[in-house]
């Protein structure tokens, strides 16, 4: 089983997010760098499948040449392959993001087996667009699935396929499909490991594949960020221990969410 | 022109995500530049199930509907592809769903079919004379906003329900709603993605739709922590929810999380015990009309969002809490 998994480089945000000057930008002098939450489990995902199939992951990433970071952490993690598109630093959207890796997808089939399956994230954790996933998957004529919080991998009888799972007003809903196919995947679906020691140094001495796609404008354009306005503040102390129940119970009731 | 609007259903009518859809539709749709516009639902299943008065109540004028005989059930490239046609026969403006799975998966795949760009998430849309729209979206769920254009005709747009209110409009909505019935034209690869849903539909309230929402974080200290918290949230008619730090250490099951990777709730009430506050979990409790929290460190961080505090372990209050309650619906 062939696996390509992207994953996009996003701040480490802790207890506030700050803006650049500008506020055009997440200030992040200091804080780190890291993978969108959801793709770590993609990699895990990826991981887990080559482990009991066999088979190669492949990670992808659109980013700065920094965002070869993530690309060690994912290897360090178990992908064995790397693939950097580099941009300017630019921010990419959707649209242009999409076409970029469908080029990977296309240059990875003319180079030799192709991928089975392209896991993504559901969202970024920064611009959460939702899509990148399904342009992919439309631009390539493969099937795609989102929101996915389990996935098997099967045989059908024209070859192999996958049943994906996702929650659904408190059930679950699933989706039968062949290969190959996008899967774009939620936390949840399984827990990611640590790197391992050897994983890291493997990782570490890994080569990086590096291709430099074209960015094209689109029809969404980001003017500015701003953090949002909250109407609250500080907490009021109602007391301490058991002792501040009853003035607790006076305040629900006053808001009315007592039964 | 119209603004359409994808209206999903539950076991009850029109999901609650829908109506904030619908909200956010009417509001759009009553800001045309040449004036206001209607605004068409679009619903996939049999028309003589059409919630006709709850959908008019909520700004819809009339109704499309794609019935079984044409789709039957959940395939996510076909109703992307009936709302393209719609879109086209009726001269959409604009495309709006809510932002759930099926809504932001509709939504990208009619942005994939048709070239067109898709703002996710968003909170606001004023149409610009040059036709196209300043947007407000969520970035980061919601910890920042952007501030965006969009072109696009039409445009196409999911909207944050955790923060867009559902809301009714004045006026006739008294089942007239006229319905009409749409056949898409659909190919074998509209329907190569179809969902089965499956069994284990739980009768009780969900984490995003409940009144009352019980939250559990590492100060619950393990697994077997959970049960009065539970007691509590079935005695204040609400459900469970947890910070990603407990499905992580796998003390309850991923569903429950509340946060940025798990479900934005949007309760009156949002008690989080032994909670700190990442902002990660911030992200998914904001929507939250009133926040108490419970606590054994006074500056924890959650304590900057929320309206009440109680300073004290867990372990004490909650029981004195369950009790006071029980006491208080016997002498009821």
């Amino acid at each position: 089983m062939e696996i390509g998994v992207c994953v996009k480089r996003v701040p480490m945000v802790g207890g506030k997010i700050v803006l650049t000057p500008d506020e055009q930008e997440v200030d992040t002098r200091l804080s780190g760098f890291t993978i969108s939450p959801h793709e770590e489990c993609a990699v895990e995902e990826a991981v887990q499948i080559t482990e009991r199939l066999g088979g190669t992951v492949s990670v992808i990433t659109l980013g700065p040449a920094v965002a070869a970071d993530q690309l060690r952490e994912a290897l360090a993690l178990g992908a064995r392959r790397a693939v950097l598109l580099e941009t300017d630093g630019r921010e990419w959207g959707p649209i242009a993001t999409a076409a970029a890796i469908v080029a990977e997808v296309r240059r990875h089939a003319a180079d030799g087996p192709g991928y089975d399956l392209l896991l993504c994230g559901n969202e970024a954790a920064d611009t959460g667009d939702y899509q990148v996933g399904i342009r992919v998957a439309c631009a390539l004529g493969w099937p795609c699935v989102t929101g996915i919080k389990g996935l098997e991998i099967t045989e059908t009888g024209a070859g192999p396929g996958a049943r994906a799972r996702r929650e659904y007003h408190g059930g679950e809903e699933m989706f039968d499909f062949g290969l190959p196919a996008v899967v774009c995947v939620k936390e949840g679906i399984n827990l990611p490991r640590y790197p391992s020691l050897p994983g890291r140094l493997r990782a570490k001495r890994a080569v990086i594949e590096q291709h430099e796609p074209q960015w094209q404008g689109e029809g969404l354009r980001k003017r500015s960020l701003r953090v949002p306005a909250t109407h609250r503040r500080q907490a009021t102390v109602l007391g301490t221990g058991a002792d501040a129940v009853p003035a607790l119970l006076g305040v629900l009731d006053e808001w009315g969410v007592l039964p | 022109m119209t603004v359409l609007c994808l209206v999903e259903r539950d076991a009850e009518g029109p999901a609650d995500a829908s109506l904030r859809a619908l909200a956010f539709a009417a509001r759009v749709a009553a800001a045309g530049q040449a004036g206001p516009v209607p605004v068409a639902a679009v619903l996939f299943g049999p028309a003589d199930q059409v919630p006709g008065d709850t959908l008019a109540a909520h700004g819809a004028v009339s109704v499309h509907v794609v019935e079984p005989g044409h789709l039957d059930g959940y395939a996510p490239r076909a109703w992307a592809r009936a709302l393209a046609g719609l879109a086209a026969e009726t001269g959409a403006a604009v495309v709006v769903a809510a932002a759930t799975d099926r809504g932001n998966e509709v939504m990208a795949y009619l942005g994939a079919l048709t070239g067109l760009p898709v703002a996710a998430n968003c909170v606001q849309a004023e149409p610009g004379e040059d036709g196209a729209y300043q947007i407000v979206r969520h970035r980061w769920a919601g910890l920042l906003l952007e501030e965006a254009r969009l072109e696009g005709s039409p445009a196409l747009m999911t909207v944050a329900t955790e923060a867009v209110a559902p809301a009714t409009v004045a006026g006739p909505g008294s089942g007239a709603l006229p319905v009409h019935p749409y056949a898409p034209g659909l190919d074998d690869d509209d329907l190569r993605v179809r969902a089965t849903e499956t069994a284990g539909h739980s009768s009780g309230a969900s984490l995003a739709t409940a009144r009352v929402v019980v939250g559990g974080g590492r100060g619950v200290g393990g697994p077997d922590g959970f049960a009065p918290l539970e007691e509590l949230a079935s005695l204040l008619g609400g459900v469970v929810g947890v910070s990603r730090v407990v499905t992580s250490e796998g003390w309850r099951p991923h569903r429950q999380q509340v946060g940025q990777t798990g479900t934005k709730i949007t309760p009156e009430l949002y008690l989080a015990c032994g909670i700190s506050g990442a902002i990660q979990h911030m992200a998914g409790c904001a929507g939250a009309k009133h926040i108490v929290v419970v606590n054994t460190d006074p500056a924890a961080p959650i304590l900057a969002h929320a309206d009440y505090a109680v300073i004290g372990d867990l372990s004490e209050v909650i029981p004195a809490l369950v009790a006071a309650l029980r006491e208080r619906s016997a002498s009821a």
